[in-house]
C-alpha cells in the first residue's frame, strides 16, 4: 500500500517536470498575426523557412480575421502584423499602435460562380457590372459577413456598383460570418456566387460546380502591408527581431521569394514594396 | 417511389466516396508516418494528457473533500460544480485569452499562443468534470463506508484519502472521460493557441483548418486518426482496470 | 474508560422520537445484550453509545479513567471492507491508532491467525464470503485492543455455521478482558452470550435484569409479550 502511493507520486512529479521542461526551448522567435486567407494560401510555408535559414529566427504565424489580427496586435500579443486592409492599417499606425506601414505585395480577388451562371456574368471584366446583374437577377450570393479584409472589399465593391447592400439584401444574399474556406464550401454546396482571393481559390479542393466568372478588374486588387507593433506601447515587443523580418520581406530577396511562390504554376502574390501609393 | 430510392442511394454513396477517400488518406498518413501528422498527434497527446493530469490533481481531492465534508454552502458548490461541467470550450478559450493577453492581468508570463496556454485552458475545462463526477462517486461510497471509517477513528481528511483510493476504478473511468473531452475540443485551444503551424497545431485545430481549406478527405482522415487514438487509449485503460479489478475485488 | 453513563438521553430524527429519555450505566464485567422488538431503537442506542451519533438531548459520558484514546470498537451487521487485502484492512485500523508500520503487519497477521483466517490473509477482502468478512471485521476490531466492543446484530446475515464461529470468537475476545455490548433479536443467542439484558421498547429502557431472571420472570408486560413472540422480533 505504502509503496504503491509513493511510486504514484514519483511518477506524477516526473511527468510535471517533463511537461515543464519541454516548454523551455530557448530559440529566438517572433509572433506575427496575419489573416486566414494568407495562411491558407500556403505563402508562409514557402517564404518563412527561407527567412529562418538566413537569420535563425523562427516566425510563428497566428492566422485570424483581419479585425482580430489588428486587435490582437493592439493588445500587444504579437510582434508584427501582416494583413491586407490599408485603411485599417493606417488607422492602426495613426493611433500609435504600429511603428510604420510597409507595403509588401498584392494579390487579387476573383468572382467565382456556378457553371450554370444564372446571372450571366461569366467572362466579364467589370466587377461592378457583374454585381449589378447578380442583384438584378437575385442569384444566390455568399458573403463572408465577418468584417474581414475580404468582406470589407466586397462591401466596397457593392458600393462602387451603386448598391446599398445592407438595405437591399434579400434572401439571395447569404451572410455566413465564417472564413474563406468555409464560405467557399457553402457557395459550392448551394451553387452561389462568391468573392474570393485567388490564393484560397487555387488551393480550394471542393469546387464542385464553381468556376471563375470575373477577374482582372483593377478594383479587385488586394494590397498587403506589414507593420511592427509599437514597442513604445508594449515594452516586451521583440522590436529587433520583428524589424529584421520586415526588412527581409521588403528586401529584393524577400520580394523575390514572394514572387516565386506558385500553385499549379500560377503566381499568387505580386511584390510591390516601394510602389507609390501601395 | 423512384425518387425515394434515388435519394437513399445518393445519401449513401455521396458520403461513402468522401469517407472512402478519407480512410485512404488516413491509411496513407499512418503508413508513411507523415512527419507533420506525427508532430500534431504528439502535441495533442502532450497537451491533453498534461491537462488531464493537472485537472485530476485539482479535481479529485476537491471532489473528495466536497463529498465527505460538511460546510456552509456545500449544496451550492455541488450545483455549481455540476453546472461547470457544461462550460462551453470556446467561452473558456476566450476567458483564458483575455487573462493571458499582454493587455490582461497575467500577460507578463507571455504564454499566450504557446502549448502552455492550451494546457491551462483545457485544465480549466476538465477540472470541473473530474471534480463533479468524482464527488458523486465518492459520495455514493461514503454512504457505505461512513460509519465504519468513523468507528475506526478516521477523520474527514483521512476518510477522503481512503475513499479516493477505494473508488480508484471508477475514478479511472472519470479521468478517461476528462481526457476524451480535452482531446475532442477545439474551441479553447484554437483561441489561446492560435493554431500556429508546428507550434500549437493539434489534431482538432488541424481538422478545422483543413475543413476550412476545403480539403475534406484530409480533414476526415485526421479525424479518423484522432478517434482511433482515443479509442486505443480507452481500450488500454479498460484492460488495465479490468485486470486490476479482478485482483482487488 | 468504563463506566459509560447515559442520563436522560433522547434521539430525534425525521420528527420521530427514536430513543426516549434513556438513563443507564454500562459497567465493567457482565456481557450486556440489548434486546427489543423491531423499531425499538436498539441500533440507534448502540450508535449513541459508540459515539457515531450525538444525542438530541441528555448526556453521554465515559466516567472512568482515560489514558490516551478512548479504546472502543464496533462491528456492524454488514461488514464494510476496504478494497485491499484482508491483512491490509486490519493494518488500516492499526495505522489510524498510531501503530508503526512494522508492528502493524505483525499484529495484523497474529490476529488473523487467532481468528483462523491466516490462509486468506493476502486475499482481497471484498471477495471473501459473508462469514469470512464478518470474522475479518471482528479481527480488525480485536486488533485495536479495545476496552469495549459494540456489536450490532453481528450474525443477522450469516448462516448457522458462520454464526457459531462468530459467537466463539466473541467468547475469545471476552476472555481477553474486553467488555461486550451486543444487540440481537435471536433469543437463543441472547441466552448463550448474555449475562445481563437491557430490554428496549419504543425507545424506552423498559427493563434491566440478569439473563436468567429476564427469561423466567420478566418484570414488565412488554418483556413478557416479547418473549412469547407477540411483539415483532427483529
Amino acid at each position: 500500500m505504502e509503496l504503491n502511493r509513493r511510486r504514484l507520486l514519483g511518477m506524477v512529479f516526473s511527468a510535471l517536470a517533463l511537461a515543464a521542461a519541454s516548454s523551455a526551448l530557448a530559440q529566438k522567435f517572433i509572433t506575427v498575426s496575419s489573416t486566414t486567407s494568407t495562411e491558407n494560401s500556403g505563402l508562409f510555408k514557402h517564404i518563412l523557412p527561407m527567412f529562418e535559414k538566413k537569420t535563425g529566427i523562427e516566425v510563428r504565424v497566428v492566422a485570424l480575421g483581419t479585425g482580430q489580427a489588428l486587435d490582437t496586435a493592439r493588445r500587444g500579443d504579437v510582434d508584427v502584423v501582416f494583413v491586407h486592409a490599408k485603411t485599417a492599417e493606417e488607422k492602426f499606425v495613426g493611433e500609435g499602435y504600429g511603428v510604420k506601414r510597409y507595403p509588401v505585395m498584392y494579390n487579387d480577388f476573383v468572382l467565382v460562380g456556378p457553371k450554370s451562371d444564372p446571372a450571366k456574368v461569366a467572362g466579364g471584366k467589370d466587377i461592378t457590372a457583374a454585381l449589378k446583374k447578380i442583384r438584378a437577377s437575385s442569384a444566390p450570393f455568399v458573403s463572408r459577413g465577418d468584417k474581414s479584409g475580404t468582406h470589407m472589399a466586397e462591401i466596397r465593391l457593392w458600393k462602387a456598383a451603386g448598391i446599398d447592400i445592407a438595405a437591399s439584401k434579400g434572401r439571395w444574399y447569404r451572410e455566413l460570418g465564417q472564413g474563406m474556406g468555409a464560405s467557399l464550401n457553402t457557395a459550392s454546396s448551394m451553387n452561389g456566387y462568391i468573392l474570393t482571393d485567388r490564393g484560397t481559390w487555387i488551393s480550394f479542393k471542393n469546387r464542385d460546380d464553381l468556376k471563375i466568372v470575373v477577374e482582372g478588374d483593377k478594383r479587385l486588387f488586394n494590397q498587403y502591408g506589414v507593420i511592427l507593433v509599437n514597442p513604445a506601447k508594449h515594452k516586451h515587443v521583440k522590436k529587433d527581431l520583428g524589424q529584421a523580418f520586415i526588412d527581409w520581406v521588403v528586401s529584393p530577396e524577400g520580394q523575390q521569394a514572394i514572387a516565386g511562390y506558385r500553385i499549379g504554376g500560377e503566381q499568387l502574390f505580386f511584390p510591390n514594396t516601394g510602389h507609390e501609393g501601395a | 417511389m423512384c425518387y425515394a430510392l434515388d435519394y437513399v442511394l445518393k445519401s449513401i454513396t455521396y458520403p461513402m466516396n468522401e469517407i472512402l477517400a478519407a480512410v485512404a488518406e488516413a491509411g496513407r498518413m499512418i503508413a508513411q508516418f507523415d512527419a507533420a501528422v506525427v508532430d500534431i498527434v504528439l502535441l495533442s497527446l502532450r497537451v491533453s494528457l498534461t491537462a488531464v493530469l493537472f485537472a485530476s490533481l485539482i479535481g479529485l481531492p476537491l471532489g473528495a473533500v466536497i463529498a465527505v465534508g460538511w460546510f456552509p454552502g456545500r449544496r451550492v458548490s455541488i450545483v455549481l460544480l455540476n453546472a461547470l461541467m457544461g462550460l462551453p470550450p470556446v467561452v473558456v478559450g476566450l476567458f483564458v485569452y483575455l487573462m493571458l493577453s499582454r493587455a490582461g492581468p497575467l500577460g507578463q508570463f507571455g504564454i499566450l499562443f504557446t502549448p502552455a496556454a492550451m494546457i491551462v485552458a483545457q485544465t480549466i475545462l476538465i477540472a470541473p468534470i473530474v471534480a463533479a463526477l468524482s464527488r458523486q462517486v465518492i459520495e455514493d461510497a461514503w454512504q457505505e463506508y461512513r460509519e465504519q471509517l468513523c468507528s475506526l477513528g478516521a477523520g474527514p481528511a483521512r476518510s477522503a484519502l481512503t475513499l479516493l483510493w477505494d473508488t480508484r476504478f471508477s475514478l479511472v473511468t472519470i479521468v478517461l472521460a476528462g481526457f476524451g473531452r480535452a482531446a475532442a475540443e477545439v474551441g479553447a485551444v484554437i483561441i489561446v493557441g492560435g493554431n500556429i503551424d508546428g507550434v500549437t497545431r493539434v489534431m482538432t485545430t488541424a481538422i478545422a483548418l483543413e475543413t476550412s481549406k476545403g480539403d475534406l478527405p484530409l480533414a476526415l482522415g485526421l479525424g479518423i486518426i484522432l478517434i482511433t487514438l482515443v479509442l486505443t487509449l480507452n481500450a488500454a485503460a479498460y484492460w488495465v482496470k479490468e485486470s486490476a479489478q479482478r485482483r482487488y475485488g | 474508560m468504563l463506566p459509560l453513563v447515559l442520563e436522560q438521553v433522547s434521539f430525534v430524527a425525521g420528527g420521530k422520537l427514536i430513543v426516549d429519555r434513556v438513563s443507564m450505566e454500562i459497567v465493567e464485567g457482565p456481557r450486556t445484550v440489548i434486546l427489543g422488538p423491531n423499531g425499538a431503537g436498539k441500533s440507534v442506542l448502540m450508535r449513541l453509545c459508540h459515539g457515531l451519533l450525538a444525542p438530541t438531548s441528555g448526556t453521554i459520558a465515559w466516567r472512568g479513567a482515560v489514558n490516551g484514546r478512548l479504546r472502543q470498537a464496533m462491528v456492524f451487521q454488514r461488514p464494510v471492507m476496504l478494497r485491499r487485502s484482508a491483512v491490509a484492512n486490519i493494518a488500516y485500523g492499526l495505522k489510524l491508532n498510531g501503530v508503526s508500520p512494522r508492528e502493524r503487519e505483525l499484529r495484523a497477521r497474529d490476529v488473523l491467525e487467532a481468528v483462523g483466517l491466516a490462509g486468506i490473509a493476502d486475499r482481497p477482502a471484498r471477495v471473501l464470503s459473508g462469514g469470512e468478512q464478518q470474522r475479518l471485521a471482528l479481527a480488525r476490531a480485536w486488533a485495536l485492543g479495545p476496552e469495549v466492543l459494540f456489536l450490532d446484530e453481528p450474525t443477522a446475515n450469516l448462516d448457522p455455521r458462520a454464526s457459531r464461529d462468530i459467537e466463539t470468537l466473541i467468547g475469545q475476545i471476552r476472555a481477553g478482558g474486553t467488555k461486550i455490548v451486543m444487540t440481537t433479536h435471536n433469543l437463543g443467542q441472547a441466552k448463550r452470550l448474555g449475562d445481563e439484558i437491557l430490554f428496549l421498547n419504543e425507545g424506552r429502557l423498559v427493563e434491566r435484569t440478569s439473563v436468567d431472571r429476564f427469561f423466567t420472570q420478566p418484570a414488565s408486560a412488554e418483556a413478557e409479550a416479547f418473549i412469547r413472540g407477540e411483539l415483532p422480533w427483529n
